[in-house]
């Protein structure tokens, strides 16, 4: 089965700021596409956007279409949306009255009641795509938030991935980490890649370089208008032969 | 795609149960905000429904009338809220900002901490209390209900209101400003008193109206303090009347002329307390523009 | 005078200037300082006065003033166990009223995403906080009570009233004051303070768990029930204590709803009387002869101390919410004074 998002049109604003100004993106399935640019670029809203996390803002706006599978995924709920592609934020954030086994499966006890076997089934699953399931399997009744930055945050992935999702977003999963964790969490996007369509978003060129197969680089030159998908392909050829000049001024360091 | 095969086993909530409870939680919310509000609306209605016809030359420049006789006013009510509230605002602001000053710019020890709980249990303070302890003082020392009375029995409550919001004001002053004034040589109070308490100067002073506005609402305290009087009253040791006094007297009486007055007399207390309000938040939201 | 010792000079001889700002230094903050210890001197006083002039009814009935049900100034017997019924039983109506509203209303206030229906909503919640309670009363008893007595309260004493057991409480009278007026009225005045309050405690439970629940697919009600409430939890309850606390203290507009008739019966829409009430109907008539005085302070005494244990409760709840998301506990706000 093979996921298709396809993003067209997308304008998303902040009140009368406009952030995105239409946007077309493809996504490859069965990959990680990372999203690269100096800060204030839009990276973070346009990643929001494809969950519908956007909104939730105050004040915030979307339009345009992101087609999950041919649907579009602004014509329904966003809790449906919701099921099917997931994410992990900047700052781990496991519920702190909840305990490793309760974060993991977070996401199923909403749908509904789960006998106690299957919830452990599929907790120690997603752990281990996580990369967490031995250093927490003794410890899975402990509070969540006990766990240290880098585990909190494959808590976090695992807790999304139980949710078995086509889509995991990733907004800078490990900028908040040490160099360890970060290793960790960039050898779990690489191994998940086979069963879900990664979208990463990093300020760190090098991560997006070693992980990822498109990268796209995304320039907001003037703060009164919106940002730019300046370039987007595959991640070799645009690390070594950037179509754009820009592109380039950034990837050498130029600027950012 | 596992849900089916999961399916015999759990017990799966429909996702469309799921939303409906949201949405009838989400109805709920939109109903509490209007239940809450319809009172609102049906108080200032029914006020300004009852007092606008009850507001004439007469009832602002007369004084009570005997029970039966047509016409009369609120005159001396508003004389006597004017004077008590003015006499306890020349008293506590003057407290009230000093407490602050200290609690802000100099203390920093025992003495502040004490003084900040202080505040905090004088600010729990039922105001009949306030009103209890004055009486049990000052009107039993006096051997009379006074206007003075009323006043000090305000000022027990609007210290310490004063001193939390002047505080919170003279907090948002940026040190930056008194380090560059100290700096040049300028002594602590100076720096004070010509640079941090003019630049929190529009913030103190939405802090004061809105005392007004609170001491000028206040029924019990000063029911016990200054009794109320059926004339005008210049005399700070007398008995004076007060506006909300008014009110609560005639709108228990059986005579329906003095209905109309109790209503008279609250539309006008409304339109004072809600402007003062209003101005203090919009003062406020300026104010908190101009520092950020 | 107290000098600041970052001022001590080593130099030589000063100027008159200098000392003369020096001086003033130390006269300016020695009178803050004065200022200060006097509130404290004050809210002693106030105990202390309190406390002495209702000693002797305490000396005469000692506990049993609390429990006692009579309350006659010509005979001299005082018991304040009515009046502590009232006020409790007002209380208690208003705040199962209002809790929910509030909770409600509190919860809207920080889900509504747009600017221009959130602000409105807050100001006109602070406006109900604004309306002096003579104003609630005067509404109360020619506007709400005559309409409540007429419609509701008959409904109540047909329907619910005719059940066994908790039929007792919805016994209609035909006074036209009665706990459940009073209640009721209460529960709109206190409304204001326990949504500003809950509000703010809501608000500083952080995005991050709010957006978690969202991006596991949780609706609206689960994301609240998951990842707000219990984590604001004593915050909300720290809040429903200062409802309650102000509830108690309030005077004017149950005074003038509540019938004033002394007594404890079980149905609510029988007259009561509440402590504040007392106070602000026999003051005039207290004389010093005998123990009427000492027996409305002695009320006024234990009022006090039951709005201030409710106080430091829900202080101390409120700072624990706060505290917990490391947010300086003066940063949120309790009183409705500061717009």
């Amino acid at each position: 089965m093979t996921t298709t998002l396809t993003i067209e049109g997308l304008n998303a604003w902040f009140g009368s700021d406009q952030i995105l100004s239409d946007v077309h993106m493809s996504i490859r399935p069965q990959s990680v596409t990372a999203i690269i640019g100096p800060s204030g670029c839009g990276k973070s809203t346009l990643l929001r956007c494809i969950n519908r996390m956007h909104e939730e803002v105050r004040d915030a706006r979307t339009s345009g279409k992101i087609l999950l599978d041919g649907n579009d995924i602004f014509a329904g709920d966003p809790v449906d949306i919701r099921r099917e592609i997931g994410m992990v934020f900047q700052r781990p954030n496991p519920f702190p009255t909840m305990s490793v086994l309760e974060n993991a499966v977070a996401g199923l006890r909403l749908r509904g009641r789960y006998p106690k076997a299957m919830l452990q089934e599929r907790a120690e699953k997603a752990l281990r795509s996580a990369g967490l399931w031995d250093e927490v399997k003794d410890r899975l009744s402990q509070p969540g938030a006990r766990l240290s930055g880098g585990q909190q945050q494959r808590l976090c992935i695992a807790r999304a991935l139980a949710n078995e999702p086509e889509v995991l977003l990733m907004d800078e999963p490990a900028s908040a980490l040490d160099p360890i964790s970060t290793q960790q969490i960039e050898d779990t996007v690489m191994k998940l890649k086979d069963t879900v369509t990664v979208v990463i978003v990093t300020h760190n060129m090098q991560q997006a370089a070693r992980i990822s197969d498109e990268t796209a680089f995304m320039l907001r030159e003037h703060m009164d208008r919106p940002s730019e998908l300046v370039e987007f392909g595959d991640t070799k050829l645009l690390f070594t032969t950037p179509q754009d000049k820009r592109t380039e001024a950034y990837i050498t360091g130029r600027f950012g | 795609m596992t849900d089916v095969v999961v399916q015999s086993a759990a017990r799966l909530r429909s996702v469309s149960g799921r939303k409906l409870k949201s949405r009838v939680f989400e109805a709920f919310m939109w109903l509490a905000g209007v239940i809450a509000l319809v009172p609102l609306f049906l108080i200032v209605g029914y006020v300004l429904f009852r007092g606008i016809p009850a507001l004439n030359p007469d009832f602002f420049t007369q004084t009570a009338p005997p029970p039966g006789l047509p016409g009369g006013g609120m005159a001396q009510g508003m004389m006597g809220s004017a004077m008590i509230v003015g006499l306890a605002i020349v008293i506590s602001v003057p407290l009230g900002i000093l407490t602050a000053i200290y609690l802000s710019e100099y203390g920093r020890g025992r003495l502040a901490s004490i003084t900040r709980f202080v505040a905090e249990i004088l600010l729990s303070t039922p105001s009949i209390v306030a009103g209890a302890f004055i009486w049990a003082i000052v009107v039993t020392a006096t051997r009379t209900f006074s206007a003075a009375a009323g006043s000090i029995a305000l000022t027990v409550l609007m210290w310490p209101i004063i001193t939390r919001g002047a505080e919170e004001t003279l907090r948002l002053v940026p040190d930056d400003l008194r380090e560059a004034a100290l700096a040049l040589g300028v002594p602590r109070w100076k720096v004070i008193v010509s640079i941090v308490l003019p630049t929190a100067g529009p913030g103190i002073f939405t802090v004061v109206m809105l005392s007004i506005a609170r001491g000028l609402g206040e029924t019990a305290p000063v029911l016990l303090t200054a009794l109320g009087n059926d004339f005008m009253n210049y005399n700070l040791g007398q008995p004076t009347d007060a506006v909300p006094l008014r009110i609560y007297t005639y709108a228990q009486s059986p005579i329906i002329a003095w209905h109309d007055l109790a209503w008279g007399g609250a539309i006008v207390l409304l339109a004072v307390v809600l402007t003062l309000s209003i101005g203090a938040r919009i003062l406020s939201d300026r104010q908190q523009r101009r520092l950020r | 005078m107290p000098q600041d010792p970052s001022t001590a000079d080593d130099r030589p001889a000063e100027a008159p200037v200098t000392r003369r700002l020096r001086i003033g230094d130390g006269i300016f903050r020695s009178t803050s300082v004065v200022v200060s210890a006097a509130l404290i001197v004050l809210l002693i006083g106030m105990l202390g006065v309190l406390l002495a002039t209702a000693l002797p009814t305490f000396r005469t009935f000692g506990l049993k003033f609390v429990i006692g049900t009579q309350w006659n100034p010509i005979t001299d017997q005082f018991g304040a166990l009515p009046y502590i019924y009232g006020t409790l039983m007002t209380s208690a109506i208003a705040i199962v009223l209002a809790l929910p509203v509030s909770l409600g209303l509190a919860l809207l206030l920080n889900e509504v995403r747009s600017s221009i229906v959130r602000n409105p909503l807050t100001v006109l919640v602070d406006l109900l906080a604004a309306i002096p309670s003579v104003v609630y009363g005067l509404w109360g008893i020619f506007v709400m009570a005559p309409v409540l007595n007429d419609t509701l309260e008959p409904a109540l004493g047909n329907t619910l009233g005719r059940i066994p057991g908790i039929g007792a409480l919805f016994q209609p009278t035909t006074s036209a004051g009665n706990m459940l007026n009073a209640g009721i009225i209460l529960a709109v005045m206190v409304i204001p303070i326990i949504t500003a309050v809950s509000r703010e405690v809501i608000a500083i439970v952080p995005t991050d768990l709010r957006e978690a629940a969202l991006a596991l697919g949780a609706t609206r009600y689960e994301t609240i029930k998951m990842a707000v409430l219990p984590y604001a939890r004593n915050g909300l309850v720290g809040a429903t204590m200062l409802g309650l606390g102000r509830a108690l203290g309030e005077t004017i507009a149950v005074a003038m709803l509540i019938g004033n008739g002394l007594g404890i019966s079980a149905s609510l829409l029988a007259p009561g009387y509440t402590i504040p009430a007392v106070i602000a109907n026999e003051f005039r008539e207290a004389t010093a002869i005998g123990l009427h005085r000492s027996s409305l302070l002695a009320l006024a005494v234990i009022l006090v101390l039951i709005a201030l244990v409710l106080a430091a409760a829900s202080r101390m709840l409120v700072r624990n919410t706060a505290e917990r998301f490391a947010v300086k506990p003066e940063e949120v706000s309790t009183t409705l004074e500061m717009p």
